[in-house]
């Protein structure tokens, strides 16, 4: 009735996901990384790498979902708890749809992009790294989630200026571009961008829950 | 004794009553939060009800008893059905009504018919209680709530297993507070009609239980009834009515309710505070409610917040003014009533002879005492093999339900497996027949090569023999013309007129698809234009195709150029793609 046993066994689980999220941000930026710097075998390494943390996110996102509903733990915070689980997967599927875009699309970047590029990457990688660590507290100590959130959405706006600046910088000052490069280039730094500002929404589901838990 | 039955029935009601409303306070805010399940959370009420009515429903009886001398059966019927009635009517138009003050109420208005001298002392003991019972509520819901939150800040524990652990605090609780509603408010619904408990006591082997504690049995069965004939489905949208807490609030609230109940039903705890020369608190029964409010109040005090709508507390000061006074000024019309009409004889000292008679003699009396061990030890064997076979049964259905789904389960796979093995099936006689095919063209190709061959030697031989006759020829003419005649059919030979339409034969077959969408895409092409299209599909160059078609390189240009022209295919499009394209 009190269900100790299933309510290890989904701590575990929660706990196994945050990792394969966190791991996956890191794959990201090596992916990244190596793709820039023309390191092709690394990066399909990353890319596979990628797609298999992904894919064992959705399995632990769905056995966690199971134990909830099955067992009935928590029915009144349970809802609250699968839509964060899904906004940290949908993290990580973007993470791995972007990389792929990568590999598919073979975007032409000027190396005088790529210290630009590397930088946005990290940055949108730090907002997802900080969301984690508020992730895991809003279990344990739902007190100290918002002190955490304020580097997700700090890092969030570092990622935004830069990726303006990159996107400016593209069309008006690498002439030798042609348009359709031009284009092929704001769509990646987009890629890249977007998974901070999926952070930043899983960071305001993440600071309304905490609240909800404040006793 | 059926007679005092008939009587008590206005008791029992009021019982019911209760049942239905303040029971609420005990299980409704952990049903609605989904934190135990409606079966279990009542389960556990309705036990620890009949445990604290029984064991601990003496003290508050026993004051409630004190506040008027009711002997005749009749009168204690009459009080009892008035206070109910009000009860109703209150609960009705959605007060929060409290039924000890309305029990107080209607014998306060029994005791102004009969002129009694009223006990202030013991009335001033009541009002004292039900202003200290939500004020103690208050205070440990404070004192609770913090100890609460310090733990919890400080254990980190994980959310999930605090919510196991706030299962088994909410699940402790609701047994601790349904202890002390049993214990504290049985006297609202037994308390006058003491005198009418049978004289008998039931040896139950464990413990025995006297003719007061078969009356407490009777009330909180009727409690209990009240629990189960409510509407389960509306314990969310009551319990939301009155409060809406959290878990952690919640055990906080059930724990101040335990504790306060407690207090004032204990006869141990009074007897225990009054032999130290500490003042015991009053055995009164109190409001659930009212501790609930307080406590949410509590707990609101250190939120820095107000958990209570100011709607509620003008509701409460409404139930606590209209609750007495109703069922007073009701239970004094009944009894005028009763007097006028019936003749009832309603004197106060009349009434207090008779009961102190009635009491003497139930002093005098050895009341006879039914031995309840053996049929008691059968009643729990037929319980407990009840249980087990219900338990067999169960075990049984869920393990063929297992079965069916793995049965299900195994079904599907085949299903997969099935579909699978179809698809392979397909693939390998399309694989079959596309190897049939290229068997096909090889064997003619063979069978082109060795007729071919034939062929050539037959030629070789035709020449061969005309080259002898023309040598052997003296005239010189003669041997001119055959010689020319010879040349003209070597360079006939030489256009490979045969071979060149078994080429096309061949390439048409090989790429069956390319030719029927260049002709259903392209209907007015010339076999010319559809060999040239094919050609190009081969990705031949124009040197090739030139020597095929037996045309010069720069025809092959023109009729390139008219192909792309007749295709319309645009100027900067090149016709080599387009074709390996379509």
């Amino acid at each position: 009735m009190f269900n100790f046993k299933h309510a290890k066994k989904s701590i575990e689980i929660i706990e196994q996901f945050l990792g394969l999220i966190d791991q996956g941000s890191l794959i990201f930026k090596d992916g990244v990384k190596n793709y820039l710097l023309g390191n092709k075998e690394n990066f399909q390494d990353n890319l596979k790498t990628l797609s298999n943390l992904s894919s064992e996110a959705d399995i632990k996102k769905r056995e966690i979902e199971n134990i909830l509903y099955t067992q009935s733990l928590m029915p009144q915070l349970r809802g609250d708890i699968l839509k964060l689980l899904e906004e940290l997967n949908n993290i990580i599927d973007l993470a791995k749809t972007n990389l792929f875009e990568f590999d598919v699309e073979v975007p032409f970047i000027p190396s005088e992009l790529n210290q630009d590029l590397i930088k946005l990457t990290e940055l949108s990688v730090l907002a997802i790294d900080s969301l984690i660590p508020a992730a895991r507290d809003y279990f344990v100590n739902p007190g100290s989630v918002k002190e955490k959130l304020h580097r997700v959405y700090l890092y969030e706006k570092e990622t935004d200026k830069l990726a303006s600046s990159i996107k400016r910088r593209v069309f008006q000052n690498i002439p030798q571009l042609k348009l359709s490069e031009k284009f092929h280039l704001r769509y990646f730094t987009l890629h890249i961008e977007i998974l901070s500002d999926v952070a930043k929404n899983a960071a305001d589901l993440l600071s309304i829950m905490a609240l909800k838990r404040a006793i | 004794m059926t007679l005092a039955l008939i009587f008590i029935v206005s008791g029992l009601y009021l019982g019911w009553l209760l049942g239905t409303n303040d029971t609420l306070n005990v299980f409704g805010s952990a049903v609605n939060l989904k934190v135990l399940n409606y079966k279990t959370a009542a389960f556990v009420a309705s036990l620890f009800i009949l445990s604290g009515a029984i064991f601990q429903g003496e003290g508050t009886t026993k004051t409630i008893h004190s506040l008027g001398y009711i002997s005749k059966p009749a009168i204690a019927f009459t009080i009892a059905l008035c206070v109910a009635l009000v009860v109703l009517i209150l609960v009705k138009i959605k007060l929060p009504v409290s039924t000890s003050q309305a029990i107080v109420g209607g014998m306060m208005g029994w005791g102004i018919f009969v002129h009694a001298t009223t006990d202030w002392n013991l009335l001033s003991k009541f009002i004292l209680s039900w202003i200290l019972a939500p004020v103690i509520g208050i205070l440990l819901g404070m004192l609770f709530f913090i100890l609460m939150r310090g733990i919890l800040k400080r254990s980190r524990i994980h959310l999930i297993k605090l919510n196991s652990y706030l299962r088994i605090a909410t699940f402790i609780a609701i047994a601790l507070a349904a202890f002390g509603l049993g214990a504290n408010n049985i006297g609202n619904v037994v308390g006058i009609f003491s005198n009418l408990a049978p004289d008998l006591s039931i040896d139950f082997g464990f413990f025995t239980i006297g003719g007061i504690q078969i009356l407490f049995l009777l009330g909180s069965i009727s409690i209990v009834t009240g629990i189960y004939s409510y509407n389960w489905r509306l314990v969310s949208e009551r319990s939301n009515e009155i409060l809406s807490l959290t878990p952690e609030a919640t055990v906080v609230v059930l724990a101040a309710q335990a504790v306060v109940l407690f207090l004032f039903s204990s006869s141990w705890l009074a007897n225990s505070l009054a032999s130290v020369g500490l003042p015991a608190f009053p055995l009164v029964p109190v409001s659930s409610t009212q501790i609930a409010i307080g406590s949410v109040i509590g707990i609101g005090f250190v939120k820095g917040s107000q958990e209570i709508e100011a709607k509620t507390f003008t509701n409460i000061g409404l139930g606590w003014i209209s609750a007495p006074l109703g069922a007073g000024l009701l239970t004094y019309s009944a009894l005028f009533i009763i007097h006028t009409v019936f003749q009832f004889p309603v004197s106060h000292e009349n009434l207090q002879l008779e009961f102190k008679q009635t009491e003497i003699q139930n002093l005098a009396s050895h009341p006879p005492t039914l031995n309840m061990v053996l049929p008691g030890i059968i009643f729990l064997s037929a319980v407990i093999i009840l249980a087990l076979i219900y338990l067999f049964f169960r075990q049984q259905k869920l393990r063929l339900k297992a079965e069916k789904d793995i049965l299900a389960q195994q079904n599907q796979l085949f299903l997969s497996e099935k579909a699978m093995n179809e698809l392979e099936m397909k693939t390998f006689a399309i694989e079959n027949e596309s190897l049939n095919l290229k068997l096909l063209v090889k064997r003619k190709e063979f069978m082109d090569i060795a007729l071919n061959i034939s062929e050539q030697i037959s030629f070789l031989e035709k020449i061969s023999t005309g080259i002898n006759d023309a040598i052997k020829t003296p005239d010189n003419e003669e041997r001119e013309h055959r010689l020319n005649k010879l040349s003209m059919i070597i360079k006939q030979k030489m256009s490979f007129p045969q071979e060149k339409k078994e080429f096309y034969m061949q390439i048409e077959e090989i790429h069956k698809d390319f030719h029927l969408k260049l002709k259903t895409s392209f209907p007015d092409l010339t076999n010319l234009e559809k060999r040239l299209a094919g050609l190009l599909r081969l990705n031949l160059s124009t040197k090739e195709i030139s020597t095929l078609l037996n045309i010069s390189p720069k025809s092959v240009e023109v009729a390139r150029y008219r192909l792309k022209k007749k295709m319309n295919i645009e100027k900067d499009k090149s016709l080599n793609n387009f074709i390996t394209n379509l």
